[in-house]
């Protein structure tokens, strides 16, 4: 059994509670036990170093630091999270200076970081030769052949982490090896690691909008059912401003956006109900009822 | 009497690298203006200045025009283009920076929804250490006009019925520790 300290982020306790219960289902199903982090705070998300670099600096140090003292690496679900986790571990390993001062300020809730934990992405636990080979030991018919987008985003790839080959950079391939184990037919999409306007759908609707309807046609002209997504913010902005792309452009997208790990989840045959399928403002019930899905009714 | 020489002030270029003194990447005097960050750039049209044009402003110490600029303000973090940057630029980086360097100087448009957003976040993780969502409506909710704010309340209605948007923010148990650690390395009142 693999632990880990899960670092669910603010969106996975409101607007992405639906990718919180199914990366936990699918985790079980894996093998895989996450352990919340304990009191752990927001990451920070693109704000904090709008305003203050120590401050994002900090703030991710004291979530590292918790995860030390659980004696446990972290995985994140979301992107931005990821991201920040990553960058600030990365800093502190490299500059000793500051991380005495991080080790300064978290003094003050009693901890302190060595510099022993590694951040990855839910993804990346759920796309090893042995996961890989237990989704397809398990995989039943359930999303057998779906046509399906699988859409990164941006910051679970980039910045561009050492280690990882330049053409996983540009144009990575894992999510669609992982689609493909659970028998989906992933398809090819070009703007797979293309920006989803993340906060600009606040500050300035009209690039976000923009960006957003790319994303949409790209996948309706590759033959997409579904874009399965690993980010909360890439889920929000897809699937609640899809009717936002629409109206600004007088298109009629009804394109459903679901996190990976739901469409991995049916695929491990656990009920669409426990993967919080159904909470969507754009139905997926079009896919659910597809003639090739078995007569397990939806919802058990 | 000898005259006493005086040290030439740093360059505005300087200025701006030095806002990034945790981050890795090259110096923006390695910039060959090929445009291949603003090339990579899905937000560009909607930026004042590409990035590309932003970084030969600051290169050629054009302050009043780079610290009014929206361009960094219209920059999602996408981080294209770091990642394309010929030379090991990071202009993403370079945006982070000018964000806080604006927001610092006070250089920035009244008018923007960005800047205050990121003060109404931070706020908000100062005191609870979670992001609440409804919590930044007031950035952004009048921008749409009526209209725009109707479908943004008919929006938060149907996720509140979906059981994806709380009514009521949640906050870690040690919010004092966390404020007592960031009072270590900054005075809370600049950012509250």
């Amino acid at each position: 059994m693999t632990r880990y300290a899960y670092y669910p982020g603010c969106s996975l306790e409101t607007m992405a509670a639906t990718y919180h219960v199914s990366s936990m289902e699918v985790a079980t199903k894996l093998g895989v036990e996450l352990e919340e982090l304990e009191d752990w705070n927001c990451c920070g998300a693109t704000a904090y170093s709008h305003v203050d670099e120590l401050l994002a600096t900090v703030l991710c140090a004291r979530n590292l630091a918790i995860a030390e003292k659980q004696g446990l690496d972290i995985v994140a679900p979301c992107n931005a999270c990821f991201k920040n986790l990553w960058t600030t571990n990365a800093a502190l390993k490299r500059d000793a200076d500051l991380s005495d001062h991080m080790n300064f300020a978290l003094e003050a809730d009693d901890l302190r970081y060595e510099g022993k934990v590694e951040v990855s992405h839910i993804m990346n636990v759920f796309v090893t030769d042995e996961a890989l080979a237990s989704i397809r030991r398990q995989a039943g018919e359930r999303i057998k052949g779906l046509r399906v987008a699988p859409y990164y985003g941006c910051q679970i790839v980039r910045p561009r982490r050492p280690g990882v080959e330049q053409a996983q950079v540009d144009g990575p391939t894992y999510f669609e090896t992982l689609l493909e184990a659970a028998g989906a037919n992933p398809v090819d999409y070009p703007y797979k690691v293309r920006c989803c306007g993340a906060a600009l759908m606040v500050t300035n609707r009209l690039a976000a909008v923009q960006m957003l309807r790319d994303l949409l046609q790209g996948a309706v002209d590759a033959g997409a059912e579904v874009i399965a997504t690993a980010c909360p913010l890439c889920q929000t902005n897809l699937e609640c401003y899809q009717g936002e792309v629409n109206r600004v452009y007088g298109t009629n997208y009804a394109m459903p956006i679901l996190y990976f790990t739901q469409l991995l989840g049916l695929a491990l045959g656990v009920g669409a109900k426990r993967l919080g399928i159904g909470k969507e403002l754009v139905s997926a019930e079009a896919f659910l009822k597809r003639p090739c899905a078995p007569a397990a009714p939806v919802g058990v | 009497m000898t005259a006493i020489s005086i040290e030439p002030r740093i360059s505005f270029r300087e200025e701006v690298e030095n806002l990034m003194h945790a981050e890795e990447g090259a110096s923006l005097v390695r910039c060959v203006q090929c445009a291949t960050c603003s090339a990579a750039c899905p937000a560009v049209e909607f930026m004042d200045h590409t990035p590309r044009k932003l970084i030969a402003l600051i290169n050629a110490g054009m302050r009043d025009e780079v610290m009014t600029s929206n361009t960094y303000w219209t920059c999602a973090s996408c981080y294209a283009c770091s990642e394309k940057c010929p030379e090991g630029i990071r202009p993403a980086d370079v945006m982070y920076a000018l964000t806080r360097y604006s927001l610092w100087k006070g250089t920035f448009n009244r008018d923007w929804v960005a800047p205050e957003f990121s003060r109404r976040f931070t706020r908000t993780i100062l005191r609870t250490g979670k992001s609440y969502e409804p919590g930044y409506a007031p950035a952004f909710i009048f921008e749409g006009g009526f209209p725009g704010m109707m479908r943004e309340m008919r929006m938060a209605i149907r996720l509140v019925a979906k059981g994806r948007l709380p009514l009521i923010p949640s906050r870690i148990k040690r919010i004092k520790n966390l404020r007592a650690m960031v009072a270590r390395v900054l005075p809370l009142d600049g950012i509250e």
